[in-house]
């Protein structure tokens, strides 16, 4: 962990591991402040937001891309919900840029993508229906995502692939919540693809409320 | 063989079940055209999912002969036929935002011209079903095409002429489905209000050899979801 990191941990409202493979719910007020640390570098954290009052309000993918012009998110992006609400806005960025084109993990499309041999490795999509259900949220709900920290370079030609990731280690994203949000994160555990440098790892969830 | 055929005018929206085995065609009536798909899977809850069709056909566009996905890993459709090689996946559909900057609009007003988003006339089909506006994913807008540049952000921008009068596109269906479709414009067309209607035909597909056919045998992975939905139907 870097001294940039504990530094900035100082009278934080949430300090929370989310290890590999694990996920989490939080309630993030308006004006709140969430960081995402990726603590080892090349962590995909796999991320959903949803409007506190209403979930049927949740985050959206295209919506985003399409209103800002640009597939990458980074420092000024709106996260835009599927009303075209404003539900956060990217306000740090010590990476540069992160996807939200390339979904999430699951075991029938690690089978699609790799193999009937994948079926039973722990995939996003499950994290997601497990920290989500207490909030209402299940599989019409879930959104196509956010994934911080991971790279998915897309051309004029019109092809889209995973790359190794742009991060490193203490890297971090801030979000700034312009409503009352939950926020779903899958810290994310495949394997076949170098989204996790190929060995997921923790991230750190810092938040400030005031 | 043919089955049945419709035109859908430009700015409305139409829905239907659609059973594997068919083929859907459509064929833009003017230039310009959009149409805004969306499919549900035959229980209702999965459903066409973009960023896993694109990531595991390494695209950013729709074309033939790839395999539109679902949540849930199962071939949906096939794009066997296309007239143009790039169907936008990345701009989403229209919301009535888009369509301020045409003033205002109103069934009072306009009687049946009135000006409809993408977004509302699709949560208006997929109510009937008993859906609502947690049902709505990333649309594939067929006829429309959205340009990404090599640039650090990978900026989009929309191609005004990018369809004719008379491109179609073909899906064959894979799994019983309910097709929802809007003819509302791209919610990034910049001109003025005049959406093309699409012509939607329904027919008897051949069949299928899995050793031969196009959409078998474009990538592994296309060939791995498709084996998914046969096995949906077994």
């Amino acid at each position: 962990m870097t001294a940039t990191t504990h530094e900035t941990v100082t009278g934080s409202d949430l300090d929370l591991l989310v290890e590999a493979g694990d996920g989490a719910l939080v309630a993030v007020p308006r004006g709140g402040r969430l960081r995402i640390v990726d603590l080892h570098g090349n962590q995909a954290a796999d991320t959903l937001l949803y409007d506190a009052a209403d979930v049927r309000n949740r985050y959206s993918a295209l919506d985003t891309v399409r209103e800002q012009a640009a597939v990458f998110l980074t420092t000024g992006s709106r996260l835009l919900s599927t009303r075209l609400d404003e539900l956060a806005v990217i306000t740090d960025d010590t990476v540069g840029r992160h996807d939200t084109l390339g979904g999430a993990c699951a075991q029938e499309s690690n089978v699609v993508r790799y193999g009937e041999h994948t079926r039973h490795q722990h995939a996003c999509r499950q994290t997601f229906l497990a920290y989500g259900a207490p909030a209402g949220i299940g599989a019409r709900e879930l959104g196509h995502n956010i994934n911080f920290f991971m790279n998915v370079p897309v051309t004029s030609a019109g092809d889209l692939h995973f790359e190794d990731g742009l991060s490193a280690p203490g890297k971090h994203v801030e979000l700034t919540a312009s409503r009352d949000l939950l926020v779903l994160l899958s810290n994310c555990p495949q394997l076949n693809n170098p989204c996790n440098g190929w060995d997921p790892t923790p991230v750190r969830l810092l938040g400030w409320w005031t | 063989m043919s089955l049945f055929a419709m035109e859908v005018p430009g700015g409305a929206a139409w829905s239907s079940p659609v059973r594997a085995g068919r083929l859907v065609t459509l064929t833009a009536l003017g230039d310009d055209a959009n149409c805004s798909v969306l499919l549900v899977a035959a229980d209702r809850v999965d459903r066409l999912n973009l960023p896993d069709t694109l990531k595991a056909q390494m695209s950013a566009r729709v074309i033939a002969p790839m395999v539109l996905m679902s949540d849930r890993g199962l071939a949906l459709a096939s794009v066997v036929a296309s007239s143009l090689d790039w169907h936008d996946a990345l701009g989403g559909f229209s919301h009535p935002a888009h369509l301020e900057r045409h003033g205002p609009t109103s069934y009072a007003a306009d009687r049946n011209d009135w000006r409809r988003s993408a977004r509302t006339g699709l949560v208006s089909e997929l109510t009937k079903h008993g859906l609502d506006e947690r049902d709505l994913h990333g649309s594939v807008n067929f006829f429309s095409k959205v340009a990404v540049t090599d640039d650090d952000r990978a900026s989009l921008t929309h191609v005004t002429g990018h369809s004719r009068a008379g491109d179609t596109v073909t899906l064959r269906v894979e799994h019983d489905l309910l097709v929802a479709l809007s003819t509302a414009p791209h919610p990034m067309a910049t001109g003025a209000w005049a959406p093309a209607g699409v012509r939607v035909e329904v027919s008897h597909a051949p069949e299928v050899d899995p050793a031969t056919d196009a959409s078998w045998c474009f990538r592994d992975e296309s060939a791995r979801a498709l084996e998914m939905s046969r096995r949906a139907a077994a």
